[in-house]
């Protein structure tokens, strides 16, 4: 190395090194704004992939349904869940709806998957279990109260058939005929004993409803057919899933795959305000800064009048002057910058534990990103308090004023 | 000989008050010149003048015949990089630098730092085994000596001493005032403000200024090469 550029080299070290208490000030703010910047930049880039996971756990985000009329078959089910990623299907819930009565009241039920259904609805709150087995249910909270049930009740649901020539042949032990004295058709009612495991409450619609195994419900209807929905929820970004829905919706005939925009849609807006609010934190950080900067080499520079005119009595050009203020400048925003970047690490890692419980991604580009901009950031700082530094007079300085 | 400085009629005024009136004084090359005078007589405010750091209000300056009173900027800062080696009465030492690397910043700015010789200069004052310390490690006329080893490591045509010998004992008087005995054999140019009259009475030549006048200028009879 230059004999020269040693030397400017010792001297700025020499000044930061030995005159530490008031540079302490300076390199502080600057840690703490490297800090905040490489912490919430890392928060920033990841947000949308914690968020995506966040929004995964609150449920579905497509639905398939049947096309018009008809129902959504096992088959084309299979068929349409082949076409997301293993890795990225979280799980999907069927549901088939029939009317039936309980307590003569009409209720709708619905017969769905209750192993993967909290896969779908991981909101729902349960007080009690879910069913475990045939013949168990879950009842909506509305529906438990207009019906007066309570858990760990039995009820029976009925259907009532009209008996057609097709269905006569069918025999079920349980099933009693009768003939309509009026019509003269032939009825019969289909009961099925139901333990309540648990009341369901969300505060929508689910309230409304009563579940039970598609067993059940095929036993209790005495017919087997396909489902009247299917939720799926599948961990991937707004246009992927959209090009899945597309294709399901193109490929296979009859059935309809589309978003559910109640989630993904808040999704993104909530995603944007928090990327918004992140930006203008680091923005206001990155300012307060520079002005602490700025106030500490000020006072700095003031405290260094003398030396400031001492340098160019034994010749040094205003260019060293601001060589040398710059230099220190720039090499506490360096320095600043190295530290931030660790502890805005450790910052985000922190946050990302306590707020979305799950680690964040390194991002290496965020080191170089976050000294370069200390660095611009001091030497902005700096601009003002050197101009000063180079109007000193060194004939005043030198007299001992 | 030749004039190093020519000072015409040079009048320094703050505010209401004359710090020099009317000054004119030339200065031979190779010439050691004592300025005495008593406390608030316009030594120092002459030193800086001469030494292109302030301006005189009125009059002309030259330097190796080029008047500098009406130079600025790049040009005079030139000129002290190149020509003037400067100890001022307060001793200025960069209070974070420690004794060689103060001299190494006159080397800086001038040409090339070097410590080997930083450190010889600092031998010529006596203060090699002080070279690592810093100025609040050293005492008043230790400071003031590594001063005069920065004045002079550029080897400058013209010293400017203000006060060089003030918080010196005997002992390292006698050791700036050969160096100053030296430099003027080498053919430096000595200007030395003192109060002294001992480091006066070794100067070739002897001005004394009162009330911002020159109201003596005698060579020294006593003066011995
Ligand atoms: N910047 C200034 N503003 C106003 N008056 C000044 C200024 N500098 C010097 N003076 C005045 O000019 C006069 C000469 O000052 P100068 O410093 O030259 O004295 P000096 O001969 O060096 O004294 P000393 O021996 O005490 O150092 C003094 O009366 C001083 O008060
Ligand atoms: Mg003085």
């Amino acid at each position: 190395m230059n004999k020269k550029r040693k030397m400017f080299i010792r001297m700025i070290v020499a000044s930061l090194v030995r005159r530490r208490s008031r540079m302490i000030v300076a390199l502080l703010a600057i840690i703490v704004g490297a800090t905040i910047l490489s912490g919430l930049g890392l928060i920033y880039f990841d947000v949308p992939r914690q968020m995506s996971s966040q929004f995964r756990s609150y449920g579905a985000n497509i639905i398939i349904a049947p096309e018009s009329d008809g129902d959504v078959s096992y088959e084309k089910l299979q068929k349409s869940i082949t076409y997301f990623p293993s890795n990225e299907l979280e799980g999907y819930t069927p549901y088939r709806y029939e009317n039936s009565k309980i307590h003569n009241m009409p209720v709708t039920l619905a017969g769905t998957d209750l192993g993967s259904v909290l896969k779908t609805s991981p909101y729902w709150h349960i007080d009690g279990e879910l069913p475990a087995k045939n013949g168990e249910a879950l009842i909506g909270a509305k529906l438990a109260e207009s019906l007066g049930i309570s858990k760990g009740e039995s009820v029976s649901t009925v259907n009532t058939f009209e008996i057609t020539g097709e269905m006569e042949s069918i025999d079920i032990p349980d099933y009693e005929k009768y003939t309509d004295p009026e019509t003269g058709e032939t009825h019969c009612d289909h009961t099925l004993d139901l333990t309540i495991s648990g009341i369901l409450e969300t505060g929508g619609s689910e309230e409304e409803y009563i579940y039970i195994s598609l067993e059940d419900v095929e036993y209790l209807t005495l017919s087997k057919r396909g489902y009247d929905i299917v939720e799926v929820s599948v961990a991937s970004i707004k246009d992927k899933l959209s090009e899945y829905t597309e294709k399901i919706s193109k490929d296979i005939d009859g059935i309809k795959a589309k978003l559910v925009k109640r989630v993904t849609a808040s999704e993104s807006s909530v995603l944007s305000k928090l990327q918004a609010l992140v930006f203008i934190v680091t923005a206001v950080v990155l300012v307060l800064t520079m002005i602490c900067v700025a106030t500490t080499m000020a006072a700095v520079i003031a405290e260094r009048r003398r030396e400031i005119g001492l340098r160019k009595a034994l010749g040094a050009f205003n260019s060293s002057i601001v060589g040398q203020f710059m230099g220190e400048g720039l090499l506490l925003g360096a320095v600043g910058g190295i530290l931030g970047s660790v502890l805005g690490f450790l910052f985000a890692q922190y946050v990302s534990q306590h707020v979305f419980s799950s680690p964040i991604t390194f991002r290496p580009l965020l080191i170089p990103i976050t000294i370069v901009a200390s660095v611009i950031v001091t030497g902005t700082a700096c601009l003002m308090p050197i101009k000063s530094a180079v109007e000193v007079d060194p004939a005043l300085v030198l007299k001992g004023e | 000989m030749e004039n190093l400085l020519e000072l015409k009629n040079i009048s320094k005024i703050y505010g209401g008050l004359k710090a020099l009136d009317n000054v004119s004084l030339n200065v031979r090359k190779g010439e050691w010149l004592a300025i005495m005078g008593p406390s608030g007589s316009g030594k120092s405010t002459m030193m800086n003048i001469v030494g292109c750091l302030d301006k005189p209000s009125t009059g002309e300056v030259f330097f190796d015949g080029k008047d500098v009173s009406k130079e600025s900027g790049k040009k005079l800062t030139e000129l002290h990089r190149d020509k003037i080696g400067l100890v001022f009465q307060q001793f200025h030492l960069i209070n974070y630098l420690n004794a060689v690397e103060n001299v190494m910043v006159a080397q800086y700015y001038h040409s090339m730092p070097d410590e080997q010789e930083a450190l010889e200069a600092l031998e010529r004052v006596g203060l090699k085994d002080r070279a690592k310390h810093l100025p609040s490690q050293l005492s008043g006329g230790e400071q003031q000596r590594v001063c005069i080893a920065r004045a002079i490591i550029n080897s400058p045509q013209l010293i400017l001493a203000d006060e060089p010998t003030g918080n010196l004992d005997e002992a390292n008087e006698n050791i700036v005032l050969d160096i100053f005995r030296r430099l003027h054999k080498e053919g430096t140019t000595l200007v030395v403000v003192t109060h002294d009259p001992e480091v006066g009475e070794v100067a070739q030549r002897i001005v004394r200024l009162e009330h911002g006048k020159i109201v003596s200028d005698r060579e020294n009879e006593h003066f011995t090469d």
